[in-house]
């Protein structure tokens, strides 16, 4: 299991982790902005695999979480003054509340499945017209973080150059990786996976479902809130019309989707995959002289078809294997991933 | 004599218009073997659901080491100390065959390293061992019965429910099955409630029979008198007539 990751892949991760490390001393701003917005959605991700990868629940509205984290940290620092780390405590916090709200909603009543996801949905398009008319947050108009020019960074208040924001992101994509990698190898990471492979059989062995379930919400929902947080300060304006938008939910998923749902490197790959693909056509579009509004979503949906046409596990298992970075346990004529593709 | 380890009494459920259990009562002492025989759709799943929290009985009580258990949930009965496995095998299929199983030893065993010990000394026992690294859904039929027993048995149960666990064996891997049975009752002095329609496995476990049909008790005794009642002769007769 994991005395199997190999050598190779080891190796691997190391170089991958060198090159990350020292990324802006190599690369110029513009590289570096897709390098924070790979890890964002890297990040993201990886929160949103918890629910669906991990515990089989899909959540469709992780643009909620986003927003609330969002607007919680930025209303902290703009009317108390407290600083996004303080702040990152309230949103976490909120986050997870609103996700136990529909949780709790959800599972005590047996919502599941689509209807679960239209569930989500539902909440996070309340909460954006909500937000849509709440003047102490400027509602429809936007909230703004005041920008200042400043010649150090400041990390406690999270002002300061891009590199600076490169790094916060990469701890938190590092982070998130670390802590769902040992998820997987808790009990409730068990107790997850089996839910999501059958929820009658696991309950017949003594699992609490509808306690994990919960306990898989409430993760998600904080992780992701922080990443709502870090938008705030990197963005400095919120606006209840975007943030909260269902577009940007999908986005969130599109990365594990394409990288491997319930895998742990999946939805870094896909974010990877996602980000530089589409970057890579528009700057070619731009190059040719194109510009078509909309293309990104068409490439997007393109992606999603022959993804889910050729590789419906996901581009990671079958990499990984190509690449001989798992030591393959059998044959496996379902084609299912079998716990661990990441070895 | 000592409290009866399971006791039904006069429990009832029924689907829409359909009496698929009316009023069955039995007791199990512990350390028993016992059957539950009966023709298709004579009940034995649905009252196997109700004793391990699927369906609440419509009437009556299940009393499980003194404790009224009905109305409790699956898990909660399963953490009570009974263990069931699905007659339409239900595998963890994108999961490998060992931790289907640690999935099961975790409940009595929440440190990882512990359960997958106990999780493999089990396959063992199944005699699936070497599989333990393939994923379920790769697995054969019999091997998933297996799978499903192996599991079961992880959650340590006092009672253990088994709903036609040797369908589709042959006969050397029934009296295989059979002996993991017998062998388990002995040493850990467990409890087992079995439907089955391989009467060579219900002959060689059982100390006592109870015969279901059309949702009601008809018959209920040792082996060798419950087979010559006939009562229970018609019952399955009529259904070959049929
Ligand atoms: N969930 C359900 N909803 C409606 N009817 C059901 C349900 N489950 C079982 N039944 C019906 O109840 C009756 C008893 O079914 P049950 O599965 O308990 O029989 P069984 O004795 O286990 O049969 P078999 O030997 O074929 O497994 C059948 O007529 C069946 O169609
Ligand atoms: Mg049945």
């Amino acid at each position: 299991m994991f005395s199997q990751i190999n050598p190779r892949a080891r190796g691997l991760l190391a170089a991958l982790a060198l090159l990350l490390l020292i990324l802006p001393w190599i690369a110029n701003n513009y590289v570096l902005s897709v390098a924070v917005l790979i890890l964002y959605f890297a990040y993201t991700g990886q929160a949103w695999n918890v629910m669906m990868g991990f515990c089989g629940q899909l959540s469709l509205g992780h643009s909620l979480y986003v927003g609330i984290g969002g607007y919680s940290a930025a209303a902290l620092f703009v009317h108390f003054g407290i600083g996004p780390w303080g702040g990152a405590l309230v949103a976490v916090a909120a986050s997870m509340l609103v996700g136990a709200i529909i949780g709790f909603l959800a599972f005590r009543f047996g919502i599941g499945g689509v209807y679960f996801a239209l569930l989500t949905i539902a909440f996070a398009e309340f909460t954006r017209l909500g937000f849509d008319h709440w003047q102490w947050l400027g509602a429809s108009g936007g909230f703004f973080l005041p920008v200042k020019q400043r010649e150090f960074n400041d990390l406690l208040n999270l002002r300061g150059s891009p590199v600076m924001f490169y790094y916060v992101m990469l701890a938190l994509a590092t982070a998130a990786l670390a802590f769902c990698t040992w998820l997987l190898r808790t009990r409730i990471g068990y107790y997850w996976l089996a839910i999501r492979e059958d929820q009658q059989a696991a309950q017949a062995l003594g699992i609490n479902t509808f306690r994990c379930k919960m306990i898989a919400v409430l993760i998600s929902s904080g992780m992701t809130s922080l990443a709502g947080v870090f938008f705030a300060f990197y963005y400095n304006n919120l606006f209840p019309e975007q943030i909260f938008n269902m577009g940007r939910s999908i986005e969130i998923i599109l990365g594990p989707i394409i990288g491997g749902i319930g895998t742990l490197f999946g939805p870094i790959l896909g974010a990877a995959l996602l980000a530089l693909l589409a970057d890579g056509i528009t700057e070619l579009m731009a190059q040719i002289g194109i510009e078509l509004p909309g293309i990104k979503q068409v490439f997007y949906g393109s992606c999603l078809l022959l993804v889910t046409m050729f590789l419906p596990n996901g581009v990671w298992p079958a990499l990984a294997r190509r690449l001989g970075l798992v030591s393959a346990p059998g044959p496996d004529p379902a084609g299912n991933t079998v716990r661990h593709p990441d070895g | 004599m000592a409290e009866p380890l399971l006791e039904v009494v006069a429990i009832a459920k029924r689907f829409r218009g359909l009496k698929a259990v009316s009023s069955v009562s039995f007791a199990i002492e512990a350390g028993h073997i016992v059957a539950l025989i009966g023709p298709n759709g004579a009940g034995k799943t649905t009252l196997f659901n109700m004793i391990a929290g699927v369906y609440a009985p419509d009437a009556g009580e299940i009393r499980f080491a003194g404790q009224r258990i009905q109305g409790l949930r699956p898990d909660e009965i399963c953490v009570a100390g009974i263990g069931r496995t699905f007659q339409l095998v239900r595998p963890f299929a994108g999961l490998s065959v060992l931790d289907n199983v640690v999935i099961g030893a975790l409940r009595r065993s929440p440190r990882i390293a512990e359960a997958r010990r106990k999780a493999g000394l089990i396959l063992e026992r199944l005699g699936i061992a070497e599989k333990r690294d393939l994923p379920a859904a790769s697995l054969t039929l019999p091997d998933r019965k297996r799978l499903e027993v192996a599991r079961a048995l992880a959650t340590e149960p006092r009672l253990l429910l088994l709903d036609e666990v040797m369908a589709g064996l042959r006969p050397t891997e029934t009296d295989r099955m059979v002996e993991v049975f017998r062998e388990l009752n002995r040493e850990t002095g467990l409890t087992i409630l079995l439907i089955e329609h391989v009467m060579r496995a219900v002959m060689a476990l059982s100390r006592e029979i109870h015969v279901l049909h059309h949702g009601e008790l008809i018959a209920s005794g040792a082996p060798d008198e419950v087979v010559r009642n006939p009562a229970v002769l018609e019952c399955y007769l009529g259904e070959d007539a049929a």
